[in-house]
């Protein structure tokens, strides 16, 4: 019996905006499964003396001064972009109050 | 039955540092569209982003100064989301572990100290900026705004009223000013306010369903639109009805909110530390630095205005507004002028002058130095108080010394008794009548009397000695 079900799978498959067929679906709902049975066998492990680790990175406090360098050219930045004026990155229309 | 209001508020401020959040682009506002902008900010895949010290400095600087609590560890989060104004689908934000938090602002409302829980402050970066102006079902997107730098600062459920509202956001603006951290300024978006709102009968402790307020573009719309959402609710519960919890943005013109977006909708953020970007460590020795660094905040500095220069509170409470204008009536005061008369011309000829001018003090032409000495020249007898003004009005024109205006223009008072006694029996001479009725005992002719001899004097005869000259002469 998986931890996940479909309606999960469907659910974070629509916040990644991403269309899944049914047999993606399947598949997802089982390797989804796997991976939170092992986050329970983890979970079996005595932490009590174990500090939380809250971040991958070792190291701290890693920054830059605040001083402005030169950006890259408006050409250069537009050059990728499928749809473009000459100024701005063209997108379909953005409706009011459809913000996340 | 009667309600309360249970208000909080979130305020986003741009920080000003020179630079971006995350790079080293401009923050620069009117740039032309999408020119500062790198890899980082345009959210290309494989950059990586580097946090901006000076970020770090001015958001603990804004939280020592809102009696924050700092964080000794804190790390940047991804709040993910899909928006056209964010190209790689995340924010970086903070989020179970702010920078800032567990803090108070104490507000003043008709007199009274509220004090207002600060939740906490978080540094996030801004989102490039859609244009819907485009055309043919299209948008533009400027991604210049993108990772401007961003304090939210987030308040407890504990303003009652939109009056405390309307205080708060001002008594915040101020403070961010005074540290010079923000320029608050709410038409080019530095700061932004939403509102969260909800009433519940008077007494009760749980709180009622909350709607969210939103586009609110300046500090008396948002007291506006919490005015208008507390009788909304109210009427609501009143007809029987449920306030639904929801987004509402502000319809200026109309006067009303109107409903944005159902909660029901509203996105599972699924944050997550940021992989490209290492925790921050803001350790004592760092804190004590900047709390050495701020500066005399604006309640601490109207009471000591109120102490060192015998001003009333509501004076101290006007001058102290901007640090700017703070800091010129101090340099005034010290430039010799008496305290409650440079009070008096800063609060009243000078700033009718900058109001005219739609100008800021720290555009002002006139010297503080200058200032003071033109008042000591009215104090020393060299000038009237009128005359005064006419001075200060030049040296709002031309930025000149008062001594050089007062000597070309022939301005100096005529403190010559001869003189006066001269031009006083000239205008004795040309209006019998009154002086007539003044004998008969109409002592409110004394005023038009005293007006003719200064007109006659173009205003330089020094009043006190008109006014003792003209009544002994009256008497013979
Ligand atoms: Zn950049």
């Amino acid at each position: 019996m998986s931890k996940i079900s479909t309606n999960d799978v469907e659910y974070v498959a629509s916040l990644a905006q991403l269309e899944l067929d049914a047999a993606a679906k399947e598949r997802l709902v089982q390797e989804m499964g796997e991976i939170l049975a092992y986050m329970d066998k983890l979970n079996e492990l005595d932490t009590a003396n174990v500090e939380p680790m809250m971040h991958a990175m070792e190291m701290t406090n890693v920054f830059r001064e605040d001083v402005v360098e030169s950006s890259i050219s408006r050409e250069t930045a537009l050059q990728n972009a499928p749809v473009h004026d000459g100024q701005y990155f063209i997108v379909p229309r953005i409706l009011e109050g459809d913000e996340a | 039955m009667e309600y309360e209001a249970v208000i909080g508020m979130e305020v986003h401020v741009e920080i000003n540092t020179k630079s971006k959040i995350f790079c080293g682009c401009s923050t620069e506002f009117n740039a032309p569209p999408n020119t500062n902008v790198c890899p980082v900010c345009l959210g290309f895949p494989g950059v990586l982003p580097v946090l901006n010290r000076e970020m770090v400095n001015k958001s603990v600087a804004a939280g020592l100064a809102l009696n924050c609590r700092i964080s000794r560890w804190s790390k940047m989060d991804r709040k993910n989301y899909f928006y056209p104004d964010m190209a790689k689908n995340y924010q970086i934000s903070q989020y179970d572990l702010p920078l800032c938090f567990k803090g108070h602002l104490d507000i003043e409302v008709d007199g009274e100290i509220r004090r207002i829980g600060i939740t906490r402050a978080h540094m996030e970066e801004d989102t490039a900026r859609n244009t819907h102006t485009i055309g043919g079902g299209q948008s533009g997107v400027d991604f210049n705004r993108s990772g401007v730098p961003l304090l939210e600062i987030v308040t407890e459920p504990d303003l009652r009223s939109a009056k405390e509202a309307y205080a708060y956001l001002v008594t915040l603006k101020q403070i961010l000013q005074y540290l010079d951290v923000s320029d608050c300024n709410m038409e080019e978006g530095s700061l932004r306010a939403e509102a969260n709102i909800s009433v519940r009968p008077k007494g009760a402790t749980a709180f009622g369903a909350k709607t969210e307020v939103k586009n609110v573009a300046s500090f008396s719309g948002v007291q506006k639109a919490i005015e208008y959402e507390i009788a909304r609710q109210i009427q609501v519960l009143e007809e029987g009805g449920k306030v639904l919890q929801e987004t509402r943005g502000w319809d200026a013109d109309r006067g009303i909110t109107v409903t944005q977006r159902l909660k029901e909708s509203a996105h599972d953020y699924r944050y997550f530390p940021e992989p490209d970007l290492v925790p921050i460590v803001v350790d004592e020795a760092w804190e004590h630095r900047i709390r050495d660094r701020l500066p005399e905040l604006p309640m601490a500095r109207k009471k000591r205005f109120m102490e060192q220069y015998g001003l009333s509170a509501y004076d101290a409470m006007v001058l102290t507004a901007t640090r700017p204008l703070a800091d010129y009536y101090e340099a005034c005061v010290s430039a010799g002028a008496e305290s409650k008369k440079a009070a008096n011309w800063v609060m009243g000829d000078l700033q009718a002058l900058l109001t005219d001018g739609k100008m800021e003090i720290t555009q002002c032409r006139i010297a503080p130095a200058a200032l003071a000495a033109m008042i000591r020249m009215i104090e020393e007898g060299a000038i009237s108080g009128k005359i005064g003004k006419e001075v200060l009005a030049d040296m709002f024109e031309t930025g000149r010394e008062p001594q050089a205006i007062v000597e070309e223009k022939g301005l100096a008072q005529i403190s010559d008794e001869a003189a006066i006694e001269a031009i006083v029996a000239q205008v004795i001479s040309d209006n019998p009548a009154q002086v007539e009725q003044y004998k008969a005992g109409k002592e409110k002719v004394m005023g038009f009397l005293v007006g003719q001899v200064m007109k006659a004097s173009r205003g330089k005869a020094n009043p006190e000695l008109v006014n003792r000259i003209l009544r002994d002469a009256l008497k013979k």
